[in-house]
């Protein structure tokens, strides 16, 4: 038992004297291990413009969580008709009273015209359902696309050709269209024909239509990704020791795969962002009075006209957050893969 | 050559199939029945009979998804309009036109806002692009990008309203957006149609002033242009002889990808702009339950994603003779 130990220790004791005089000079350029994560984060930090719009964003997703405390605090809520309380408030076209929009200390965005209700509270909660709807979508799309791309990319053989064909399909359908089409189906399935429609299975159905179209691409790629790995050194040892395909594409590809299916969530949240305001343009979405970014653009659409402060502050909001959104996408793309190019 | 198109042109129609059969077959999962909205008031189960006699939905799905299909090929008898010439699609629930009839109407309008505002945002976009890349690192190349990257971040829902409230309703430069056709007045149809292709292009520029920079900055550092370049060719020379050849293919492959989508159907700029095309069509045959009709606009609309994708693929081995079909 004991002889083995002092030979062991020798030569341990000799490669630590080794391995501590070597980085002693590169100590400076940092030799403490670093991971692609850590990496990544470094370059992150040092990119002025992603760094701004990561603010914009987090900025954004604040005031969406503490929606209820600022109007708690502001002492209003997006609901109440405040014009049919104070007449005063909307001239006699129903317009607000006040110049550019009924702006004012006490209605810092104005008033909504022919309703009257209060902008800034609205814009908060719209902000509030926009963002909810749109990060579930994300959420849910990532999940279907990671799952069914990376087990029809292992699996191979006729998961794979079905899984492809169903792709292919998925991709050439319409989506606008289909996401128009599809909304009445989902409804119809819960609630029976002419029976209102409950605001819960209005979002239900919109996350289930935005991914339900929305999980192809990714898995189209990861699926590419996968068929590369899989012929790799490490998953050929995991199989060899006896792995479960489960434990093999969850633990052994899965890590693997985070830099693609990063940078595809930060394409997707903006863009499920607009398809779910379009949505509510155009009628099939969120509907009025729910406070959503697309409802209040529609209903600024109606009197754009006549007092365009009312639609400046829904349109210019999604702008500066979808505008930040893809920088910081941009910004992040650079720090996990610096080698592409934009 | 051949071969390929025969061959894709087989796989565009499975797909086509595939799409029709998914909406038929989804639309039934609404419980709403078209005869009972027709029938009024007044109904008697005989008449609800006659209507739905009248409409062909009195057969089990199956049967009604065949005899739609090949209505398409060979026309097909409607016990209440009569007979339907070939490429039948059948006739609307909701105002008893036919399918084929008024989506042909629609078309023209859809096409000239696709085409129109193709011609707009290819220019602009690749134009831009190759300025960009020119004069990489420059004050004009980092201002086309953001200006690109801004516009990809503009919505046509809020882009379409401040314009018209701005160059129609403020400063009256441009006129209303309005349908005229090209044959009857072609300076009404241009001034109709100018403020959606601009705003259009404002939204579709960004994507092709981005990848065309990008192409080219990539096909700038190739060793072949570096060879043309030795030999004395000069920089204006390999820029639009060779490189601009080597960036085209993704140019193409996205513009093929935006014209299906315009054609199948800009939904929400004709419904921001009030124009009647084939998107406001669908739209409004999703809320009146309108099965034929958007059954037909959802054909047309893959259909034409499908076509242009086919398309694209073969211009693609056109400009690129590296790529092979088979």
């Amino acid at each position: 038992m004991t002889p083995p130990t002092p030979s062991a220790a020798a030569p341990l004791e000799v490669t630590d004297e080794t391995v501590d005089k070597s980085p002693t000079p590169a100590t400076p350029k940092g030799s403490e291990s670093r991971s692609p994560g850590r990496l990544a984060w470094k370059r992150f930090k040092r990119d002025r413009t992603g760094v701004i719009s990561a603010c914009i964003v987090i900025f954004f997703f604040v005031i969406a969580l503490a929606a209820p405390l600022i109007a708690k605090l502001y002492g209003k809520d997006p609901y109440t008709t405040y014009a049919s309380q104070r007449p005063e408030l909307l001239d006699a076209f129903s317009y607000p009273a006040g110049p550019n929009g009924g702006m004012s200390s006490e209605f810092w965005f104005g008033i909504e015209p022919q309703l009257g209700r209060d902008v800034f509270t609205f814009l908060l909660y719209g902000i509030r359902t926009s963002l909810g709807l749109a990060l579930a979508a994300t959420v849910v799309t990532a999940i279907l696309g990671v799952v069914i791309g990376t087990t029809a990319g292992y699996l191979g053989g006729k998961t794979d050709y079905f899984v492809g064909r169903v792709i292919d399909i998925l991709l050439s359908f319409p989506s606008t269209l289909f996401f128009i089409a599809f909304m009445p189906v989902i409804y119809g399935l819960f609630v029976a024909p002419d029976e209102n429609i409950p605001t819960s299975l209005r979002a239900i159905s919109l996350i289930i239509v935005l991914s339900g179209f929305g999980w192809a691409s990714l898995a189209r790629l990861l699926r590419g990704q996968v068929l590369g790995l899989r012929e790799r050194e490490f998953v050929e040892a995991a199989k060899v020791t006896g792995a479960s395909p489960w434990r093999i594409v969850f633990k052994e590809l899965l890590p693997n795969l985070w830099t693609p299916i990063i940078i595809q969530t930060t394409l997707m949240l903006p863009m499920f962002v607009t398809a779910e305001a379009g949505l509510a343009f155009l009628g099939v979405g969120m509907i009025d009075p729910t406070p959503d970014w697309g409802v209040m653009i529609q209903r600024g659409a109606q009197f754009y006209t006549e007092d365009l402060t009312f639609m400046l502050f829904p349109g210019l909001s999604m702008v500066i957050f979808v505008l930040a959104f893809n920088l910081l996408g941009d910004s992040v793309r650079d720090a996990l893969d610096p080698k592409t190019k934009r | 050559m051949f071969r390929f198109l025969v061959r894709r042109v087989f796989g565009a129609l499975v797909i086509l199939l595939i799409i029709s059969a998914i909406t038929f077959w989804l639309f039934y999962a609404v419980p709403r029945d078209p005869a009972m909205m027709s029938c009024g008031k007044n109904c008697t189960p005989e008449n609800l009979e006659q209507i739905r006699k009248n409409l062909g939905i009195d057969e089990s799905i199956v049967m009604q998804y065949w005899h739609w299909l090949s209505g398409i090929f060979a026309g097909r008898d409607y016990a209440g309009y009569g007979y339907c010439d070939a490429p039948c699609l059948g006739y609307s629930f909701a105002n008893s036109q036919p399918v084929y009839g008024t989506i042909m109407d629609r078309l023209p309008l859809t096409l000239s806002l696709a085409f129109g505002a193709a011609v707009f945002f290819l220019i602009i976009g690749i134009g831009a692009g190759m300025l960009a890349a020119s004069k990489q690192g420059k004050f004009l190349d980092k201002f086309a990008s953001s200006v690109s990257l801004l516009g990809s971040s503009l919505q046509i829902y809020f882009v379409g309203y401040i314009a018209m409230f701005f160059l129609v309703g403020e400063l009256g430069i441009l006129s209303q957006p309005s349908y005229t056709p090209l044959t009857d007045d072609p300076v009404a149809w241009v001034s109709g149609l100018l403020l959606p292709w601009l705003v259009l292009s404002i939204i579709f520029t960004a994507n092709y002033t981005r990848m065309t920079r990008s192409q080219m900055v990539e096909q700038l550092s190739e060793d072949y242009v570096r060879t043309a370049r030795a030999k004395g060719l000069s920089k204006r020379n390999v820029f639009f002889r060779f490189a601009w050849r080597g960036a085209m293919g993704p140019i193409v492959t996205i513009f093929g990808v935006d014209l299906g989508v315009l054609i199948g159907g800009a939904i929400i700029t004709e419904t921001t702009f009030s124009l009647q095309g084939i998107g406001r069509l669908a739209i409004e045959s999703v809320f009146k339950s309108d099965l034929p009709m958007l059954l037909g606009v959802t054909v047309l609309a893959a259909g034409a994603i499908v076509i242009f994708n086919i398309i694209v693929d073969a211009v693609y081995a056109l400009i690129d003779p590296r790529i092979r079909l088979a």
